[in-house]
């Protein structure tokens, strides 16, 4: 391994590693009742505030009914991907081995079907985090996201390509799991997209029915107007979403790694890349309940089968430990991280290579040795 | 238009069920009442009684979706302990003409369920139910002459038929033996007794393993107590359940005589399993969620939890088959029989099945 990693004894990595694990267990030998009492009533809350907001909006003739019955609904579709099902279908429920919290059955509000989701982020993002060309997170395959891309014209794009997904979030994670790009450079065939192809159809099939076409109809003359509620919950937990999850690893100074740079990693260099590689949001408890935690990213990333909840319970203890080893703990609030992942996207337009590419920075090696 | 209503009724419920995915209407159902659950079966529980000091007897009403038992079946019950939900197979003691279910629950020294059931069921209790499930049931026709045969808890699945017989008014030869340590660990005696009473082919007895008297027969099963009680045993249909040294005592006696093939049986003990923790070789692999450790010669379930998965199971004793998965390529040995399989791509039950060798499992 090249960069910050070499800092780092083999010694001081699998010490890390070492400490990480025990974080690690001492919230698994915890987890208990609290835990499902949590996401029980987060899901309470989540099926309430639908239910409120999909009846406010036959009332949507009234505007405030309307606006209240647009958040509401927001929130909920909100609270159902990320608090809810991004958590669940990470598994950090499985252990209560309630079906109805069980990742390989729970299906979300969004047109993106859970099965093709777990493939692409448990699997493929949550293995190979920021390892450019195996990571397909980064920029989705769509944009510049890495000054190691190699630019082209069609870069130039950019900027308009970022917002064109944070509108349309949803169906860009729907599409994510097609892996277009690579059936275009013919490195994948339309006849292996067949199965994703057909869940993805199905499952927006009945998205798209009950938001676009049921519930407006319920509503009757109402119709334009719930069509209009739903389509504005769905623009707003997009937004959100998008927002929150390229905060966690597109801001300046987040590191990326090059294939050969993580080969025959170690568990102790796994949670290194992981930390690296994330990027947290400060805020507070309700902030942090909206991004399905997912504002402690880096947390997420070293445990990501752990109940989010338990994040902020143990940044203290992680960020503790990376300063002990001298490792950067990359934290902000949201406006200052937006503004840092909009930067890098402008920027990465033109052919940028930005600076060569310092590993962040580490106190000295006395202090490292030391520590 | 009676035709209609449900036609109706099945049509609102699937508008329902399109407005409310991606979840369904169970999910939201059950927040405002468990038991209005649709697909699921669930039990509220409407009387709890204690018929001795480690046993619980409960009558459910299930929900909904719940069609009934037949006689000498089992349930998996599901219940919430510390956060997990966990699941044991109990046989209904109740008749199957009754609407409603009754278990009777033995307090297991050992038994997480069990006990959690004994010490905090109270009415109005919901508990998660699977549909009944099981082989060890009476033939229809009936025959003419049965014998039922049962030790400790080990009563509940052939009471159930003898209540379902009653409910029938068998005319054949009926005989229940039962076993029990004595007096104070009887269940169901006052039941059997007027059992007794309303069905004249009907003959009740009353074995005490450990009391020397009050019993209608005391020590341990013996031919004679065959004798004694159905002496017309040989021309029967035998519907055994009980503890193991009990199940093998009469075993060894019909295979004497050469009636095995009249003799049913349920297991409801574990039968004695033996691993080879010493000599185990091997990697397990669970594909789907990419764990791989070394075999440690103990049951696959058993290896899975202690690498932190969580597979679905009930019975953990090879009877419920709530732990199959697939298997996907290596070689298992059945820990009940001791067979071993190495087919690719077959069903195995976690809980019973010891690798040998190296083993992928499709979970
Ligand atoms: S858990 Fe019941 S058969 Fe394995």
């Amino acid at each position: 391994m090249t960069g910050l990693q070499d800092k780092l004894t083999p010694a001081q990595v699998e010490e890390f590693g070492r400490e990480m694990d025990e974080v690690r267990q001492r919230i698994v030998a915890d987890l208990g009742q609290a835990d499902v009492d949590y996401i029980h009533n987060v899901i309470k809350t989540q099926r309430a505030l639908e239910v409120a907001g999909r009846g406010l909006l036959f009332a949507g003739f009234f505007p405030p009914a309307w606006v209240a019955g647009v958040t509401a609904l927001s929130v909920a579709k909100i609270l159902d991907n990320m608090e809810i099902g991004h958590n669940v279908m990470h598994g950090q429920y499985d252990w209560t081995r309630d079906p109805a919290l069980s990742s390989q059955k729970f299906e979300w509000d969004t047109v993106a079907p859970s099965e093709n989701w777990r493939h692409s982020h448990n699997y493929i993002h949550h293995t190979y985090t920021n390892i450019l060309d195996k990571d397909r997170d980064i920029g989705y395959g769509v944009l510049r996201m890495d000054p190691a891309q190699k630019w082209n014209p069609y870069y130039l794009g950019n900027p308009v390509y970022a917002t064109l997904l944070a509108l349309f979030f949803q169906w860009g994670v729907m599409l994510h799991d097609l892996e277009v790009d690579r059936v275009v450079k013919g490195e994948r065939t339309w006849a292996e997209n067949k199965p994703v192809l057909r869940k993805i159809v199905r499952k927006a099939g009945r998205q798209v029915g009950k938001d676009y076409v049921l519930f407006p109809l319920l509503t009757g003359p109402l119709a334009p107007l719930t069509f209009l509620g739903n389509a504005t919950a769905n623009l707003t937990r997009n937004l959100w979403a998008f927002s929150i999850i390229f905060c966690g690893h597109f801001p300046a100074d987040v590191e990326s790694f090059t294939e050969e740079e993580t080969e025959n990693e170690s568990r102790g260099q796994w949670y290194l890349r992981q930390i690296l590689g994330s990027a947290n949001i400060t805020g507070g408890k309700l902030f942090h309940i909206m991004t399905g935690n997912l504002s402690h990213q880096i947390e997420h990333h070293l445990f990501p089968d752990i109940p989010a909840r338990r994040y902020p319970e143990i940044a203290g203890e992680v960020r503790a430990i990376c300063e002990k080893y001298g490792l950067p703990y990359n934290t902000g609030p949201l406006h200052k991280q937006l503004f840092s992942v909009a930067k890098k996207i402008v920027k990465l337009a033109l052919p940028w290579n930005g600076e060569p590419r310092t590993p962040a920075t580490v106190e000295s090696d006395k202090t490292l040795r030391a520590a | 238009m009676t035709a209609l209503v449900p036609r109706r009724a099945r049509r609102l419920a699937s508008l329902a069920e399109a407005l409310l995915t991606p979840h369904g209407m169970d999910r939201y159902l059950e927040l405002v009442d468990p038991m209005l659950v649709r697909r699921e079966i669930r039990g509220l529980v409407t009387d709890v009684r204690r018929q001795t000091p480690d046993t619980v007897t409960l009558t459910i009403r299930p929900s909904r979706a719940w069609r009934g038992h037949i006689a000498g079946q089992y349930v998996r019950v599901t219940v919430e302990i510390d956060g997990v939900r966990r699941t044991r197979c109990y046989s209904p003691a109740g008749s199957e003409h009754d609407e409603s279910l009754e278990l009777t629950i033995k307090a297991d020294p050992q038994g997480l369920v069990s006990r959690h059931l004994n010490r905090t069921v109270t009415i109005g209790s919901v508990l998660g139910l699977s549909t009944p499930d099981g082989e060890f049931t009476l033939p229809s026709p009936r025959p003419r002459r049965i014998l039922l045969l049962s030790g400790g808890s080990g009563i509940t699945p052939v009471l159930s038929m003898l209540r379902t017989l009653a409910d029938e008014k068998h005319e054949g030869d009926l005989a229940f033996l039962h076993y029990s340590n004595g007096a104070e660990d009887a269940l169901y005696r006052a039941e059997l007794a007027d059992l007794a009473r309303r069905l004249p082919g009907l003959r009740v007895v009353h074995a005490f393993t450990h009391a020397k008297t009050g019993g209608d027969l005391h020590g341990f099963f013996s031919k004679e107590h065959l004798a004694e009680t159905a002496p017309w045993y040989p021309d029967a249909e035998t519907f055994l359940c009980g503890p193991k040294p009990l199940m093998d005592s009469v075993r060894e006696v019909f295979e004497a005589d050469g009636l095995g093939a009249h003799l049913h049986t349920e297991e409801f003990t574990p039968p004695a399993l033996t691993f080879d923790t010493e000599n185990a070789e091997g990697q397990v692999r669970f594909a789907r969620s990419g764990r791989e450790f070394a075999n440690s010669g103990k049951p696959l379930l058993e290896q899975a939890e202690e690498a932190g998965l969580s597979p679905e199971h009930g019975c953990r004793m090879g009877i419920c088959f709530s732990c199959t998965q697939i298997k996907t390529s290596g070689c298992v040995r059945n820990a009940k029989t001791g067979e071993t399989s190495s087919e690719e791509n077959e069903e195995i039950q976690l809980c019973i099945s010891v690798p040998v060798g190296d083993v992928e499992i499709n979970a």
